[in-house]
C-alpha cells in the first residue's frame, strides 16, 4: 500500500537559498539514522568482547589446553545465546563472515545438495542482493528460479508462493524483513504452506533485518535455514550465522572447504572476540526487545506525523501497518532524493534514488512495488535504531521539511503541480 | 560521494532561480524555454532565456534532480548572460565539468545542462520564426513554459531508457 499523507497546512515560503536550522540542546551532529545499513556497537558488547583479545585469545578448535577450552566455551555460550532469540537449538548455528556469506551457503549449499532432487528455487523481487545474484549465479548453473512479484504494500502470500511451487522446487528463500522498505513478510503462513504442499521442500530466511527487532521463531515459522548478522543488531561487523535445523537434519554443501568446523559446513578459525559480541549483542536484543520495539516505533511515528502534516505530496512506501518500528521509507514528490541528501548532510539517512549508481535507474525494490521511477527517484529511507533520541527526531524533522520546501522552490516539477498540470502528461526528452 | 566545494556553493546559493512567466514587465516574445530530462531518470531542468537585440539579457532556471543538476543549470545561467544566441549554442558541457570539477558519474548533469541551453535557444528561434511568418501578437508563446519544439516520444514513468551515466 502506498498511503498518501493527509494534506493539512500549506507550506510555508521557502527560499531558494539553503538556510541553517538551529541544533537544540542534547543533539550533537552528525545524527546516525541509517540504522538498516548497520548499527554501533552497543557498549556492553565491546564490554562482552575485550578479554577475547588479549586475555582468553585461544583458538576454538585446540582441543588439548585451557586457551582453547575457554575460547570455545564462550563460543558455545554465544551460540545459545543466538539460538535462543531464534527459537532454535545452540548446536544449529554455524557462524560465517556475515549475512551475505549466510544466505550464500544457505542458498548454494542446498541447491548443490539437493540437486538430484530437484532444481527449483523460489524467491521474491525485492529480496537483498545477496540472495538475488546468488539465484542468478544458480541460474547461470542450470537451475530455475521464480521471482514472486510482492503487491503494492510489499508484501507476499502464502498462495503466490504455494502457486510457484512445483515438484522440482527443493528450496524456497523469503527475506523476514525488507532492507529499505521494513515491510514484514508473513514467514509463519507461508512456512505452514510450503510444507503442506511438499515437506522436503527447504524454507530458508534472510532475517538480518527483523532479527533480534521483531518476534520471530524459526519453529513457528517451519523454517530450515535461516541468515542473520551481528551489525545490524549493535554488535560488530564480520560475523555472522546461519542456522540449520537439525531435526529433521537438513544437510547442505560447504562452500568454504578446510578443516572441517563446523560441523564441516563452514571451515576457518572463529573470531571468538566477535562471537562473543554477537552472543552477548542477541542476548541484549532478547531481553530489551519489547521496550525497545515499543520506543522506535514512537520515534517513527513521531517523525511519520512531524514529516506528513507539514509537508504535502509525500508518500510512504509499503505497508505502514507491518512494518519495522524503526522503519520509515517515504517519497517527497518532485525533489529528487540525492538533493535531499546533500542538504541533510549532518544526517546520515540513504535514498532510493540512483543518481550515484552505475545506472539511473532507482531502487529495486520500489520499483517491485510499482512505485513509479519519477516517485521512487525521490524516496528517502529513514533508520532510527537503538541510539536515537526524540530531539533528534524533532531535528531531523525540522531539517528535512525546510529543505524539502526550499527545493520544491526550486523544482519545475513542484511548480507544475502548483498550476495543476499532471506530469505525465508531458512528453519528456531522453538526454 | 564527495561534492566539489563549487557544486556545494552553487548548490546552497543558487543563482538565477525562477520563471519569467509571473514577472510582469517580461514580453512573453523575448523568451525562450528549455525543458530538458525527465522525472523518470530522477532529473528535469527548465532552462529559460529572455533575448534582447540579440543578447542573452537575463536567464533563469529550476531543477529537479540531485546537487550536480542544480550546480549545472545554476552555472550554466550565469554563464549565458549578456552571450548572444550563437555564443550560448557554443557552450559545451565540459566547461561546466571543468568549472564544477564534476566527477564522471555526474558528466550527465553537465549535458543536461547544455541540451537545456540549446533547447532554450531553439525554442526562442522557433517563437520568432513562427511570429514572423503569422504576423501573430507578440504573446503567442505557450501557455506553459513546455517547449515548443518537437520532443521524443516516452513514457515518463519509466527509467528504462534513461542515459547511462559516462564512467
Amino acid at each position: 500500500m502506498v498511503t498518501q499523507a493527509k494534506d493539512s497546512t500549506p507550506a510555508a515560503p521557502a527560499r531558494p537559498r539553503s538556510i541553517a536550522i538551529p541544533v537544540p540542546d542534547g543533539v550533537s551532529l552528525p545524527i546516525f539514522m541509517d540504522n538498516h545499513s548497520t548499527t554501533a556497537v552497543d557498549l556492553r558488547v565491546v564490554q562482552a568482547m575485550l578479554p577475547f583479545f588479549t586475555q582468553h585469545y585461544g583458538n576454538a578448535a585446540s582441543r588439548n589446553h585451557s586457551f582453547g577450552w575457554t575460547a570455545e566455551a564462550a563460543v558455545d555460550h554465544a551460540r545459545a545465546q543466538i539460538a535462543a532469540l531464534l527459537g532454535g537449538d545452540a548446536k544449529e548455528i554455524v557462524w560465517t563472515s556475515g549475512a551475505t556469506e549466510a544466505n550464500n551457503l544457505a542458498i548454494k549449499g542446498a541447491a548443490s545438495f539437493l540437486r538430484k532432487q530437484g532444481n527449483h528455487i523460489i524467491t521474491v523481487e525485492t529480496e537483498h542482493k545477496s540472495v538475488l545474484d546468488t539465484c542468478k549465479r544458480l541460474q547461470r548453473e542450470g537451475f530455475e528460479v521464480t521471482y514472486l512479484t510482492p503487491a503494492k504494500d510489499g508484501l507476499v502470500t502464502p498462495e503466490q508462493v504455494t502457486a510457484a511451487m512445483t515438484d522440482k522446487t527443493i528450496l524456497v528463500t523469503i527475506m523476514l524483513a525488507n532492507n529499505e522498505i521494513g515491510v514484514i513478510q508473513p514467514l509463519q503462513a507461508i512456512g505452514a504452506a510450503i510444507k503442506a504442499k511438499n515437506p522436503k521442500t527447504l524454507f530458508h530466511s534472510d532475517a538480518v533485518q527483523g532479527f533480534g527487532k521483531i518476534a520471530f521463531n524459526v519453529e513457528q515459522a517451519r523454517l530450515d535455514l535461516v541468515s542473520v548478522t551481528a551489525h545490524k543488531l549493535y554488535g560488530p561487523k564480520g560475523i555472522g550465522a546461519l542456522w540449520v535445523r537439525r531435526k529433521p537434519r537438513v544437510r547442505i554443501d560447504p562452500i568454504i572447504d578446510g578443516g572441517g568446523h563446523e560441523r564441516g559446513m563452514r571451515s576457518g578459525t572463529l573470531p571468538v572476540p566477535m562471537i562473543v559480541g554477537f552472543g552477548k549483542a542477541a542476548e541484549l536484543a532478547r531481553l530489551e526487545m519489547d521496550e525497545e520495539q515499543y520506543r522506535l516505533a514512537t520515534l517513527r511515528d513521531r517523525l511519520y506525523k512531524g514529516l506528513t502534516t507539514r509537508l504535502t505530496e509525500t508518500y510512504v512506501n509499503g505497508s505502514l501497518e507491518h512494518r519495522l518500528p524503526g522503519n520509515l521509507n517515504i517519497s517527497f514528490a518532485f525533489v529528487e532524493g540525492e538533493s535531499l541528501l546533500m542538504a541533510l548532510k549532518d544526517v546520515a539517512v540513504s535514498s532510493g534514488s540512483a543518481c550515484t549508481s552505475a545506472s539511473l535507474e532507482p531502487s529495486y525494490v520500489l520499483r517491485a512495488l510499482g512505485v513509479g521511477d519519477e516517485l521512487a527517484h525521490t524516496s528517502i529511507r529513514f533508520g532510527i535504531g537503538r541510539f536515537n533520541t526524540e530531539a533528534e527526531i524533532d531535528y531531523v524533522i525540522e531539517l528535512v521539511v525546510t529543505s524539502v520546501e526550499r527545493l520544491r522552490t526550486l523544482s519545475p516539477l513542484w511548480e507544475m503541480h502548483l498550476e495543476g498540470i499532471d506530469i505525465n502528461s508531458i512528453q519528456w526528452t531522453p538526454h | 560521494m564527495a561534492y566539489s566545494e563549487k557544486v556545494i556553493e552553487h548548490y546552497e546559493n543558487p543563482r538565477n532561480v525562477g520563471t519569467f512567466k509571473t514577472e510582469q514587465d517580461v514580453d512573453a516574445s523575448e523568451v525562450g524555454t528549455g525543458l530538458v530530462g525527465a522525472p523518470a531518470c530522477g532529473d528535469v531542468m527548465r532552462l529559460e532565456i529572455r533575448v534582447k537585440d540579440g543578447l542573452i539579457a537575463d536567464a533563469k532556471f529550476k531543477t529537479f534532480g540531485c546537487g550536480s543538476a542544480i550546480a549545472s543549470s545554476s552555472l550554466a545561467t550565469e554563464m549565458i548572460k549578456g552571450m548572444t544566441l550563437d555564443q550560448a549554442a557554443q557552450i559545451k558541457n565540459t566547461q561546466i565539468v571543468e568549472e564544477l570539477n564534476l566527477p564522471p558519474v555526474k558528466i550527465h548533469c553537465s549535458v543536461l545542462a547544455e541540451d537545456a541551453i540549446k533547447a532554450a535557444i531553439e525554442d526562442y528561434k522557433k517563437k520568432r520564426s513562427v511570429a514572423a511568418s503569422s504576423g501573430a501578437p507578440r504573446d503567442s508563446a505557450p501557455k506553459h513554459l513546455a517547449p515548443s519544439g518537437d520532443v521524443a516520444s516516452r513514457s515518463s514513468l519509466d527509467a528504462s531508457k534513461c542515459p547511462r551515466p559516462s564512467t
